[in-house]
């Protein structure tokens, strides 16, 4: 007769902790997931997925528009009539991949309590499906740049190369906020009413539709402190200055991503047990 | 070797003063909670391959609890929980199926298809896997065309079968299923249990959870009881369910007050006569009786007490469909009548008359005009039927009236759906009342 395992190790074999090898079993699920996502958001339009680069490209054709006519040129360092509308939407599309990550996270296990406490299935797939979800949002988001950008004249060159790199970095802290906060957010609900403040608050906060060195020398050195600030300012030297980002701000968020991931990874696993009842 | 065994299992929801101490225990704090609940505690059992168990109890008993826990779903606070593989030399554990809601994870803008496929890969299955069964699961949802449509067009009974046909696409080594089959109609149902009947027969073990107690009896070899979170009793289904109804509508108590003036003894009260020497209103001490009646009438005369008996057994929780049944009712007569009228109704529970009859219509087994009774007189009325109706529940009324027609009569006690009992089938057919049907084929075969 083979020994009873204890009731812990039984639900790990379940599939609900165990994170990268339950994820790899339900690879298929996840994958439906994220297909089943867009077929549910295209479906009865008419024009189904072209609506998937329609959408972004609306949005960035209105910064550009918009911003070149109204604030032309008031940016230090930079030359050119639409050299501030190509400077905010680097800022925008950095931006969109973070904030869409945490706002997700932080609502992801309550907005599938149902199927949480009726299906026995590894939890991190609902994570993967967000992540899948968000990624290829943003690729379209890019592709819809990248056309703006050619027609203001602005062709990326070889710096862009560096983005998948950032995207990464983007991606490690935006989930790892996310999932840090989702988890909290089951058992402490306020958590998800504070987020979308601290949210606009940060984007005020970050060199988006300013440039850092604009602010007072005071701002200076409270935005010194928003970890946000090395992600954007890579993304803007990779895409408007046509220059590498600086190895300091790099370090600053590989290290931030790993800590963040590391933190989530270990809350989520030791609230596992316990989410369920809470949902 | 069992399949699956629990063993001393329990789960406790606990509550702290604030979250955020909960959230420092999981980093090694010890604080302790302000409010523990254990909705589970002490169950043991074990569940043998290709074995079938009733899981009972009323709502909030820790019935859904435990197969949340089976399943995988909730981590027990306490005890040990092993599945083991139906085969003892393979070392791959026993695969799981659980139907705790039909249509988990549906999409309504996507197709029965895309959400069929859907489901299963929720299930752990590989896409490719899954492709190569769709054919045979649009063959068991048996909806036609309506399969690649948008869920949203659909019934809920479609949406029922395109859910238990994907979710029963592979034969897992346990199936649980906790009320999920009671949204169908009687067909789908059958066609539920005609494939869970065919996987039983490969081996697999079946868990249920339901209300239906002929359910329990038709499709279980066993059964648990559950009462606030504790297991009472692991039994054949028939003993399991009169233990539920006796949860369900109150024990058989006897009145333990002032026995002593009582001449029955009240521990022979199993086996003595019913008759008209008992002057104590027992009506609502009865096993079946249901403390929602409507009790009304002139006044005039009190119904004390009822039997039920069938087949040798004094308040059956369980009547086999057809047997002859006797419905005896006891009346105190407060003044003298020259014509009483005793009477008795079934109805189901939505309140469909099935039969009713009063001593005016019935002719037989009773001789002799109007029945007259004098002040203070008792009588006992014994109605007897054979009760060939369909598996269910039925509520009884009681009633006596004075007059001796039955366009006039005038009710001077009635006790309506005062009683419940349970009919059981194993045949079942459709509707209420069993016409006895036969039928003969004309015409011989070809070969």
């Amino acid at each position: 007769m083979q020994p009873l395992v204890s009731a812990r190790r039984y639900l790990e074999n379940a599939g609900i902790s165990n994170l990268l090898t339950s994820a790899w079993r339900f690879r298929h699920y996840i994958g439906g997931a994220i297909l089943n996502t867009f077929r549910a958001r295209l479906a009865r339009s008419r024009l189904g997925a072209v609506w998937m680069i329609l959408n972004p490209l609306a949005l960035v054709a209105i910064y550009a528009l918009v911003l070149s006519v109204f604030l032309a040129g008031r940016l230090p360092g930079l030359e050119g009539r639409f050299s501030f509308a190509i400077y905010l939407t680097a800022g925008i599309f950095a931006w969109t991949l973070f904030c869409d990550l945490l706002t997700r996270g932080v609502t992801l296990f309550i907005d599938h309590a149902n199927l949480i406490k009726k299906v026995a299935f590894p939890r991190i797939s609902l994570l993967l499906t967000v992540v899948g979800v968000a990624l290829i949002d943003n690729l379209m988001l890019l592709l819809a740049v990248i056309l703006i950008f050619g027609v203001l004249g602005h062709w990326p060159d070889a710096h862009i190369l560096w983005l998948p790199l950032l995207v990464a970095l983007n991606l490690g802290i935006g989930l790892g906020l996310g999932l840090l906060l989702g988890v909290l957010n089951v058992f402490i609900r306020d958590i998800g009413q504070v987020v979308p403040v601290v949210l606009q608050f940060t984007f005020w906060l970050t060199p988006i539709v300013y440039a850092h060195e604009m602010l007072p020398p005071a701002a200076q050195t409270l935005t010194a402190f928003n970890p946000l600030v090395p992600l954007i300012t890579s993304y803007q030297d990779v895409m408007v200055f046509a220059r590498a980002p600086q190895p300091l701000a790099l370090l600053e968020l590989t290290l931030l991503a790993i800590l963040l991931l590391a933190l989530a990874q270990m809350l989520f696993r030791r609230a596992s047990p316990e989410m369920v009842d809470a949902l | 070797m069992s399949l699956l065994s629990v063993r001393n299992l329990g789960k406790a929801y606990r509550r702290y003063d604030a979250e955020w101490q909960r959230v420092a225990n999981w980093f090694g704090a010890s604080h302790s909670p302000c409010q523990e609940h254990w909705t589970l505690r002490n169950i043991d059992f074990e569940l043998n391959p290709g074995e079938s168990l009733g899981i009972v109890g009323r709502n909030g008993a820790g019935k859904s609890t435990l197969l949340k826990i089976i399943t995988g779903i909730v981590a027990p606070s306490e005890g040990q929980i092993e599945l083991r593989s139906p085969n003892p030399s393979d070392t791959q554990k026993g695969r799981i199926a659980a139907i705790l809601e039909l249509g988990m994870g549906f999409d309504l803008e996507l197709t029965g298809r895309q959400n069929a496929l859907h489901t299963a890969e929720l299930m752990g299955f590989e896409r490719a896997h899954v492709q190569a069964a769709l054919p045979e699961i649009a063959a068991f949802a048996d909806i036609g065309s309506y399969f690649d449509q948008p869920l949203r067009t659909y019934s809920t009974g479609m949406q029922a079968r395109v859910a238990f046909a994907a979710v029963t696409a592979f034969r897992p080594d346990l199936l649980i299923v906790d009320e999920a089959l009671s949204v169908g109609d009687a067909h789908f149902q059958a066609k539920c249990y005609e494939r869970i009947a065919a996987f039983r027969a490969q081996g697999t073990s079946l868990i249920l959870v339901t209300h239906a107690m002929s359910d329990v009896i038709v499709h279980c070899d066993r059964a648990l009881l559950l009462r606030d979170g504790r297991l009472v009793g692991d039994d054949t289904p028939a003993h399991i369910t009169n233990l539920y109804f006796d949860d369900l509508f109150g024990h058989s108590c006897p009145v333990t007050a002032a026995p002593a003036v009582d001449p029955q003894p009240e521990g022979a009260s199993t086996h003595s006569d019913f008759d008209t020497a008992d002057a104590r209103e027992r009506f609502h001490t009865r096993p079946g009786y249901r403390k929602e009646e409507h009790r009304w009438g002139e006044g005039g005369a009190v119904i004390l007490d009822y039997r039920i008996r069938a087949a040798e057994v004094e308040y059956p929780a369980c009547i086999e469909s057809g047997t002859m049944t006797e419905f005896a009712f006891r009346v105190q007569f407060e003044r003298a009548c020259a014509s009483v009228v005793p009477g008795l109704l079934i109805k189901t529970l939505d309140g469909v008359f099935v039969y009713g009859a009063n001593s005016l219509v019935v002719r037989s087994g009773r001789t002799g005009g109007p029945i007259a009774v004098g002040t203070g007189a008792r009588r006992v009325f014994r109605f007897r039927l054979p009760l060939a109706l369909n598996g269910g529940d039925y509520l009884i009324s009681f009633g006596i009236s004075a007059g001796d027609q039955t366009e006039t009569l005038i009710p001077l006690e009635r006790r309506y759906d005062a009683v419940i009992v349970h009919v059981s089938r194993a045949l079942p057919f459709w509707g209420l009342a069993d016409l006895d049907a036969t039928l003969e084929v004309d015409g011989a075969s070809a070969a």
